[in-house]
Formats: C-alpha cells, structure tokens, sequence
C-alpha cells in the first residue's frame, strides 16, 4: 500500500482568485514539507478555477490539484466533502491544512470524520515534532484563555488555520509545478442542499480585514448612535469600525463588525478599543495587532492587560477630544 | 407538521468569568474550574435551544434535551426544560469523561439512534470551552444525515428547513431536506429567559440517565478511550503586555494626550 506523504493545502478561491488563507496556508506548508523533505501540493475545486494553478505554484505548491466543474460554484457541504475525499484518497499527503474560514469550519471536520481520522480546528501554530515527525498542532481554548498542543497518530493529519496568523511567500511567476486534474464526477442527486440565495450585509467603506486602522466599540457604547462616532474617528483614520459582540447581538451594527473568535480575524497596524472589556474571545480577532489602545472607565478592565496605551475614563468625554485633536494632527 | 427536535446541550466552566479567574493545571493538563462560579450550558447550546422553541411554537412537536458528561447539574442542564423543552437525556458516566471531538459525536450520534424519532438535531456551532466545532458535523456524517452549520434562522416547512448560513460578509439561504442537523450561532437571537410556569414543569422531568451499555457504545470507543487526538500539552499564553496609562486633568485632557502619544508612537 501507498504510504501517505507531502503536505497538501485546501486552496481556497475567492473572487476568482485564491483567497488570502490559502497564500497563507501555502506559505505554513512549504515550511512544513521543507522540514519533513518532501512535497507541497495545493487543491483548488470551484468551477472555472483551472488558472489559478499558476498562482499557487508562485506562492509555494509543488503540484496542483484541480477539480473544476460547475456543479462546485458554490460551497456545499455535500458537494465538497466527496471531491475532497477523493482528491485525498488518490494523493495520500501526511498532513492536510485548510483554513478556518466559513467553508473550513464546515469541510474539515465532516472530511476527517469521512476519512475516520482526526482534525484540529483553528490553530495558531504549527510544526514537526523532531522525534515523531507528527504534526504538532497548537490550538487557543477556553476562548484564548490557554492553549492546547495536539497530536495524532492517524494519516492524514488534519488541521484549520487561524486567518492572518500564518505569513504568505513572496510570489515567484518564475516558479512551475504539475497540474493534476480530478474528474468531480459529482452526482448531483446527493447533495442534499440547495443554495437559495447569498446575501452581503452592506459595509460601506475599507474591509475590516484590511484596514490598517481598526476602531472598535463594546457594549458600553450603548447605541447605534455611539457608534457614528467611532465611525468620525475611523474615517479620519482612513480606518474600519469594528465590534465586540453585543452591538451585533444589539443590532448596533451589522453582525460583519463582529471581532473576535467567531467574528472577524482582524491584524492592522493600530486598534482602538473603546467601551469593551478585551475578552479572551474578543481579543482572539486582534491579538496580532502589537499597538492595542483601550478606553474604558474600569482600571480593572481586562483590556488594559492586552493594550499599550490606555485611558481610563468615559469614553463621551474622551472619545470627542480625542477625535478632535487626531483632526487637527493630521491636517497640520 | 410537528417536528421533533433533539438538542445537543454542554455544560461548561462559564466563558464569561474574568479571565483573571482562570487556571490550567499544567501536569494534569486540566482546567481548574473556578471556584465560586457556577457551569453553565455552553451559550451557544442556548441559541439552539432557543431555536428549537422557536420551530416548535411554529409547527408544533417535540424537543428532547441530550446532554453528556460527568457531575452534570441538573439545575444547568435542566435550563431548556424551564425555557419549555420536553425531555431530557442524560449520557452521564466516568467512561464518558476526557473524549474527543470523536468519542463525543460518536456516544451522542448513538444516543441519538436510541431516542430514535426526529428531524431535526440542532447543536451549539462551537462549545466555549474547547470551541472545536465539530461534534455536529460529526454526528451528521455518523448518522449520514446532511448538516448545515453556524445557522442564524431555521424555517421548517413541507419536510424541508430553510436555513440562514452565518458567512463571513453576510449569510447565504440553504434549503436542506430532512432529517438533518444544524449547528446554531449566536446571530439567531438571544435565548428566552424561563418562566415560573416552566420552571415548576421542568421540576417534574425526570432525566433518562444512560450509560455506554445502554446505547450501545463499545467501553473501547467511549470517553478517553475511543479518542483520535492525544492531547501533548496544554498550558496558559504568557501577557507580556504593559499599558502605559495615558494622564490628564480631566477626562478630555487625556483624550488630547492620547492623541499626541498616538503621534509620537509614529501609528498617527
Ligand atoms: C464561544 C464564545 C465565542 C464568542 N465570540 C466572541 C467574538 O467573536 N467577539 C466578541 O467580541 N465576543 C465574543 N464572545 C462574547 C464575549 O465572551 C464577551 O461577552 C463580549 O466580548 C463582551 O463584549 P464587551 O466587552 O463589549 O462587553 P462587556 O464585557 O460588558 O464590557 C463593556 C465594557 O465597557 C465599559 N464601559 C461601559 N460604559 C463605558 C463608558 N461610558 N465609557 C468607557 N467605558 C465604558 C465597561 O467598563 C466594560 O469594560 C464569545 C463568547 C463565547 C462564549
Ligand atoms: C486528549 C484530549 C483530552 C481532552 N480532555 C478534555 C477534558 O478533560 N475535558 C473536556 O471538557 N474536554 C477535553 N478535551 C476536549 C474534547 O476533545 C472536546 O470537548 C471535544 O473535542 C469536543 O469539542 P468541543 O467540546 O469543543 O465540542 P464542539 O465540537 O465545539 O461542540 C459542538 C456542539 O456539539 C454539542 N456537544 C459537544 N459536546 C457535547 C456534550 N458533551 N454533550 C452534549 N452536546 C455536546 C453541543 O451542541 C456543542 O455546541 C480533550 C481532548 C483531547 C484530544
């Protein structure tokens, strides 16, 4: 029997490109197939997707697999899991990484449970663990508060990856690679969803995930009002506004703002935390961000424990000063 | 058509106790409950509670309450019968203790068989104390049911739920066939509080209490036995961090310094 080998990387598309994570994850893999001395291979299923080959060689992969049909335009549960199992099945890598996005979250545990071995969902770290040569995988638990290393003797070893924690390669166009194409050869009648409708929840201005500058507001805030001022401030930024969990809950802002564990993974240069108490799970989509200033009228906050710069106090009074004076530095 | 329900609840250390309240036994590769604050079920267990009711106020039907673990108690796990769940079952053993994502799917996908009628299970998109997320999807692929996670609307209608998937800029409408699971997220809306009368009725539920026998789990295959993943460690992130207290005369003062400490710092 074939023995199982090189590590593959769940490539994921997005608007007709290969999404963020899957640079990501490509770059994490490479490290970990240079360090066991064998290969990267990245899978890319959508339909028209057959050009992104090219893309993942630049950013690392040895070989591609491409399984391109229309019945894979969208995501679908039951559509995924079979194609991936057989991309798997056929190729045999040691570990597989995807990405804990909206479509990992789904694929990897259903895939793993399908091929009767083990995932880890939303790691932080990876690497090989010199004497067994099996994946350590480090994974926050208890919403951040510690974290969790694991390991598994099963192949293949399965894990997610954090967004924006992992660091792409420089893109090479110079750099070649195989193409492998897999049939999807889908029936249809199995999938047992149907995709409806998609629908954007409006976000004027820069994404969140890429802005710079991140403002976010907690449930001190106390209304939708509150938040227009975050947003003054965000906009002399050139920065996003974001939230913790309760405006969303409160309908304050759109449930997109939501940062954190089960929100939005954000990393910018400067996030100004005001009336939120930094809790693990909110401090889970920013930790990455060296340059944390909180406002808060609580000393004791734990915010205070993750920021750099700090004031205590109620944020209607600072907040306006503080835009205020941000105005005039920045047109002087 | 009525529509019966199973709920997958956890009971957890509260996610919302202060960080600072929280504690890893490194040797024993534990958490130390906190002392003085009490489990709850996990929260987002709650929002398929919350769910459920809202598809039986609807249609009509039945929900069952399924719960696994050791010292469960049974005011926590009793919550949903006071929020106006039915019955409850309890997987509740030594030999059910330290599983994994796979030993727990596969005592609840078992215990699942035994309730036997259904057509919908509905679980917690993630728990708040491993937030895995993929004890659900792994019941459904046991089961061989299909599965839509992280929902923020059920609808059931003509052997069918329409459901509203939570997706990173917005949600997407899936229509699934039935029997299937669905994993809840907080978007679907808080959970209602109990009230008196439900509380009085939930008194009167006895839980069905069973063991791995009992459902036919193999010893090998339940709690830490049966597990896939070996836990190598487990231990607390170190804060480095130092916040340097921004002063003023009054709260607007520190505003204002605060604006020239950001320009000194070079991030204006
Ligand atoms: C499994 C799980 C996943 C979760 N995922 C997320 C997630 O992704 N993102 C997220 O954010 N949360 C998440 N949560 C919820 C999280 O646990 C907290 O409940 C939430 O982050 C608290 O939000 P907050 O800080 O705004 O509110 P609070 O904790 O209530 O804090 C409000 C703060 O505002 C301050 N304040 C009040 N008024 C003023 C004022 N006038 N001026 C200045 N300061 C003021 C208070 O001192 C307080 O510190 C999750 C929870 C669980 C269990
Ligand atoms: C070696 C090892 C040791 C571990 N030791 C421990 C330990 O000592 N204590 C511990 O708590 N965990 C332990 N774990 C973690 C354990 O693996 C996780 O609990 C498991 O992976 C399930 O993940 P989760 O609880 O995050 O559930 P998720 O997959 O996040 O749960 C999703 C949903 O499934 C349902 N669900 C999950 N569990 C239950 C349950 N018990 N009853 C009813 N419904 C449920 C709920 O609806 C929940 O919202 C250990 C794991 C390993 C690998």
């Amino acid at each position: 029997m074939a023995e199982y080998s090189g590590v593959m990387v769940h490539a994921e598309v997005a608007e007709g490109k290969l999404a963020t994570i899957a640079t990501e994850l490509l770059g994490c893999g490479r490290g970990l197939a240079d360090n066991l001395g064998e290969e990267l291979s990245a899978v890319i299923i959508g339909s028209g997707v057959s050009s992104l080959a090219q893309e993942a060689f630049a950013f690392g992969a040895d070989k591609v697999y491409i399984v391109d049909d229309v019945l894979l335009q969208d995501y679908q549960t039951d559509a995924y899991v079979p194609v991936m199992e057989k991309v798997v099945r056929q190729a045999m890598p040691r570990i597989l990484l995807v990405g804990q996005t909206s479509i990992g979250r789904d694929l990897a545990p259903r895939l793993a449970f399908r091929l009767e071995t083990a995932a880890t969902m939303d790691c932080i770290e990876l690497a090989i663990d010199p004497g067994s040569k099996r994946l350590l995988r480090t994974k926050p638990v208890y919403g951040g508060n510690a974290r969790a290393v694991f390991t598994s003797e099963l192949d293949p070893q399965i894990a997610t990856v954090r967004t924006k924690v992992m660091t792409p390669l420089e893109p090479d166009t110079s750099r070649k690679g195989e193409v492998v194409t897999v049939e999807a050869g889908m029936d249809s009648s199995t999938v047992r969803t149907r995709v409806l409708e998609k629908v954007k929840q409006e976000v004027e201005g820069i994404s969140l995930e890429a802005a710079e500058v991140v403002v976010s507001g907690g449930r001190g805030m106390g209304s939708a009002e509150g938040f227009k001022q975050l947003e003054e401030l965000a906009g002399l930024l050139k920065g996003a506004v974001g939230a913790s969990r309760p405006p969303c809950d409160n309908n304050w802002v759109p449930d997109v703002r939501q940062v954190g564990l089960t929100g939005k993974i954000v990393a910018p240069d400067l996030y100004i935390a005001v009336a939120l108490s930094g809790s693990s799970q909110h401090m889970a989509g920013c930790s990455g961000c060296k340059n944390i200033v909180a406002i808060n009228k609580d000393p004791e906050a734990n915010i205070f424990r993750e920021a750099r710069f700090g004031v205590v106090g109620d944020w209607k009074k600072v907040l306006p000063a503080l835009t205020e004076k941000v105005r005039e530095l920045m047109s002087g | 058509m009525t529509v019966n329900i199973i709920v997958c609840v956890k009971q957890v250390i509260d996610p919302e106790a202060p960080p600072s309240s929280f504690k890893v036994d490194e040797a024993g590769k534990k958490v130390v409950p906190p002392s003085g604050v009490p489990p709850v079920i996990s929260p987002f267990d709650e929002n398929a509670v919350e769910a459920a009711l809202r598809v039986k106020d609807a249609q009509g039907g039945k929900i069952t309450v399924l719960s696994m673990g050791v010292n469960l108690l049974r005011e926590v796990v009793k919550k949903p019968l006071s929020m106006g769940a039915d019955e409850i079952v309890l997987l509740e053993d030594e030999a059910f203790t330290d599983g994994d994502s796979w030993s727990n799917a596969r005592a609840l996908a078992m215990a699942v068989k035994k309730i036997g009628e259904y057509d919908l299970i509905f679980c917690g998109r993630q728990a708040a104390d491993w937030d895995d997320g993929q004890v659900g999807s792994g019941i459904a692929e046991i089961l061989e049911l299909p599965c839509v996670t992280v929902a923020r609307k059920i609808d059931v209608a003509n052997g069918k739920a329409v459901v509203e998937r939570v997706t990173a800029d917005g949600y997407e409408v899936i229509e699934v066939s039935l029997p299937a699971l669905i994993t809840v997220s907080n978007e679907l809306g808080e959970a209602r509080y109990p009230t008196i009368k439900g509380i009085m009725a939930a008194k009167k539920i006895e839980p069905l209490v069973w063991t791995p026998a009992d459902i036919g789990l193999e010893p090998a295959q339940a709690g830490a036995a049966g597990r896939k993943m070996n836990l190598e460690k487990l231990y607390q992130p170190v804060h480095e961090g130092k916040c340097e207290i921004i002063e003023g005369e009054s709260p607007e003062e520190a505003g204002v310094n605060l604006a020239l400490k950001l320009r000194e710092a070079k991030l204006l």
